[in-house]
């Protein structure tokens, strides 16, 4: 009995924050999206009430709340394996044999995630300036045309795609090294005595021997990437034509612009079931087959 | 292919990945260095034609980004000690002590990972609201007093502490806070640095959280402070360089200095959890 009292003196403190700052709020966010929670119950909360579903029925009639969860999934869904990819190849880059110098290029590799992005979202606005941007200076040097990265509708997405790539691939290249080094290095061999090309040793070898490394980043990159926020509030303040306009975007100025906080924590909870159905998924489509694992 | 083309090749590769990956960041530090007006030409210039500090000076001194330092600084450090004393305790306690519900309580934790920080957002606001916290570095400080990835990170390495340890300072006398203080303590050190090093470089970059409770201009963190200068200042491209320089380097620094810890950390958090 004594020894559990010493216990919870030690774990309380701690779950107990966690419990009144996290826990508590996540629950209410469920009760408040019933209410019309907007400034008018800011300033009194007597002109709060009760409405049910209704803050989910006319989110699912406002165009604009489509528009932020397609541009959503469309940056979750052409992101998530971009990036995915520019970790894993930086990962076999560095862990070849042939490079040198590997400590200094993983740190470069690593600056960026570890830069704050609110900074980085700065410098790439002007990066990607329509007139003076190194970018288009780039293009020119080769040949091609200026492109309005961030101006044009069609482009600001996939400019915002390119600067999360470049901010996160990084972290889950440390993840993949660490998985590409703890594949036995006899796979290798026998793979080539029996004859397999680069491109058999990586689909037979490589990739069955990170699953489950791919599975973890996969999933905690796309929780992170459908939270997609500072960038379009720096770099296009979802812009142009409302194409960078997120579900964050979208609830945060529902929530902290308009102050329709009951309608705001509706969006959050239509967030958070597509990101648990797809998390979901993921492990379902990861998981092999009965009998073959 | 020989070996030798090969090894040029993959070189040269990782090479020009590593510059582009870096032209961000030296693109940065270049134009902050610029005199107003300078790197709004096309081409850019690589290089200022007379570096001067002019954008640094205007930013402190009219800027009011001094502010905005001690702010960012004062949040993040209250937060690194928060930090350390609650997840270490719990986390300790979580791998090495037996207590009533404690592994039901800890799954209950582990399955709050799942739920985005924003679902709560709009509550914890109110909430700070109503205890007259807007607006004040306690409201800033609430989401980092603990976290489920900090007392995870403790409790991994904790467990590898041998329980013989911990019995035999009990056999001798020893009350559990001296054996906190005196035994395990010293134990997890490196996990203490990995834990700080987390929280100080998290809260220093985030950004969501501070923009909704900081209302007041006073009180901005640099995050939040260079989002509204860089809406204001769209023109001025060597001043918001060196506002994104204010506001990178102690992270990267930091980082650069306890690298090790950092990926000791992740992979902990990740591929072995």
């Amino acid at each position: 009995m004594k020894r559990s009292a010493t216990g919870w003196l030690f774990a309380g403190p701690a779950v107990l924050a966690i419990f009144v700052f996290f826990f508590i709020p996540a629950t209410a966010a469920l009760i408040l999206s019933l209410t019309d929670f907007d400034i008018y119950a800011l300033a009194d909360i007597r002109n709060l009430r009760f409405v049910g579903l209704r803050n989910y029925a006319e989110l699912l009639q406002l165009p604009l709340f489509w528009l932020a969860l397609g541009n959503t999934l469309y940056f979750v869904f052409v992101g998530v394996p971009l990036s995915l990819a520019a970790s894993l190849g930086a990962a076999m880059l560095i862990n070849s044999k042939l490079v040198r110098f590997k400590p200094l290029y993983r740190t470069i590799f690593f600056a960026p995630f570890v830069m704050t992005l609110v900074a980085a979202a700065v410098v790439w606005r002007y990066l990607l300036h329509t007139r003076y941007g190194m970018a288009n200076y780039g293009l020119e040097q080769i040949g091609l045309q200026p492109i309005d990265w961030l101006g044009d509708p069609a482009w600001a997405m996939p400019s915002i795609i390119l600067f999360a790539i470049w901010k996160t691939f990084g972290y889950n290249m440390i993840i993949f090294l660490a998985g590409l080094q703890s594949i036995p290095q006899d796979l290798y061999e026998a793979a080539r005595i029996d004859g397999a090309s680069r491109w058999q040793q990586f689909r037979h070898v490589t990739l069955p021997g990170l699953t489950p490394v791919l599975l973890l980043t996969g999933v905690l990159t796309m929780a992170q990437y459908f939270q997609l926020f500072a960038e379009p509030y720096v770099m296009t303040q979802g812009g142009p034509a409302q194409r960078t306009v997120t579900v964050l975007y979208f609830m945060y100025e529902q929530g902290f612009k308009w102050w329709n906080l009951g309608s705001a924590s509706a969006v959050a909870f239509v967030l958070f079931v597509f990101m648990f159905i797809f998390t979901m998924l993921q492990f379902a489509i990861a998981r092999p087959p009965r009998g073959r694992a | 292919m020989s070996r030798r083309t090969e090894t040029i090749l993959m070189n040269a590769l990782v090479i020009v990945v590593a510059l582009f990956t870096a032209f961000p960041l030296v693109w940065m530090l270049s134009v902050s260095f610029m005199s107003p007006g300078e790197a709004s030409v096309f081409p850019p210039p690589l290089w200022p034609a007379n570096a001067t500090l002019e954008n640094y000076v205007e930013l402190f001194a009219r800027g009011g980004v001094g502010r905005y330092v001690f702010n960012s600084f004062l949040i993040s450090t209250c937060a690194t000690l928060l930090a350390l004393t609650f997840n270490v305790t719990a986390g300790y306690a979580f791998a090495k002590m037996r207590f009533a519900g404690r592994d039901a309580v800890f799954g209950i934790l582990l399955g709050a990972l799942i739920i985005p920080a924003q679902v709560g957002m709009m509550p914890l606001f109110l909430m700070l609201k109503s205890m007259g916290i807007i607006n004040t570095y306690a409201g800033a400080l609430v989401p980092w007093i603990a976290s489920v990835f900090g007392i995870f990170l403790v409790r991994q390495f904790a467990l590898s502490i041998p329980d013989e340890m911990i019995e035999a300072a009990r056999v001798d006398g020893a009350s559990e806070f001296r054996i906190f203080r005196s035994i395990i303590m010293p134990v997890l050190t490196p996990v203490l640095v990995t834990v700080a090093l987390f929280t100080f470089l998290t809260s220093w970059n985030d950004f969501m959280w501070p923009l909704i409770v900081l209302t007041g201009e006073q009180n901005y963190t640099l995050p939040v402070a260079l989002a509204a200068l860089s809406r204001e200042h769209v023109q001025d491209n060597e001043m918001m360089m060196a506002g994104a320089v204010i506001t990178t380097i102690p992270v990267l620094l930091l980082f650069l200095a306890l690298q090790r810890f950092y990926i000791q950390g992740m992979l902990s958090g990740s591929v072995k959890g």
